[in-house]
């Protein structure tokens, strides 16, 4: 397990081919990767900036407990997750939630789920800075989208 | 009896609701009357907000879950990461 946080911007497909090269590949036949983006608009609203507050230690640990639960739940998975914290712009890297593993369904089930359990459960919290200089706190992620 | 020693629970805030209280952090003075996590928040702030979530020693709570001295409870609003 890999868990990672990032003040500064970070390279998804580096940190992916970094982890590749430690990996017995000829075992893992599938890997399912996401990785999430900051958008210049939230509920129709130009947003310049944005600032990813998180709890110093337990940020960390609530993202190993969750990689911890999906290889207990998938057994054969090996991941890598990493996040951003702090000031980000618009299309730099906010996630990445890398998952390896024998076949594709254990890999794409559980990609999907940490990144679900990541948004709904880790002390992560935005806060917008829109077009016209107002700041506003995100109150809760899109449901689902 | 905890004559003689000084015990306490800190309360940290986060994102929203570190704005709202107006600070960062509080001090408890553990009591018999502070039992779980919601009477922290009780005894410094009244009736709890809707969606207020907690945690105790860095993992997640509920209101009903039992602190003891010397441990660190956060209060904070959901969660908007990833």
């Amino acid at each position: 397990m890999a868990v990672r946080l990032f003040a500064r911007p970070f390279d998804p497909w580096a940190l992916v081919q970094e982890r590749e090269r430690q990996l017995p590949l000829e075992r893992l036949g599938a890997c399912s990767v996401f990785a999430g983006r900051m958008r210049d608009f939230n509920e129709d609203e130009d947003v310049r900036a944005l600032f990813l507050e998180h709890y110093p230690g337990m940020t960390e640990r609530d993202l190993e407990r969750i990689v911890a639960e999906a290889e207990t739940r998938w057994p054969s998975i090996t991941c890598e997750v990493a996040h951003r914290v702090g000031a980000v712009e618009p299309a730099e890297i906010l996630v990445l939630v890398a998952v390896w593993s024998a076949h594709r369904v254990a890999a794409r089930d559980a990609c999907s789920e940490i990144l679900e359990r990541l948004k709904h459960e880790a002390p992560f919290w935005k806060r917008e800075r829109l077009a016209d200089g107002t700041e506003r706190w995100v109150e809760r992620n899109t449901p689902g989208q | 009896m905890c004559r003689g020693r000084q015990v306490t629970i800190t309360v940290l805030y986060f994102a929203r609701l570190r704005e709202d209280v107006g600070r960062e952090r509080d001090e408890v003075a553990s009591t018999g009357e502070v039992q779980t996590v919601g009477d922290v928040w009780r005894g410094l702030h009244g009736e709890p907000p809707a969606r207020l979530m907690a945690a105790v020693n860095q993992a997640h709570a509920r209101l009903d879950t039992p602190v003891a001295d010397g441990d660190e409870v956060a209060f904070f609003p959901p969660v908007t990461g990833g």
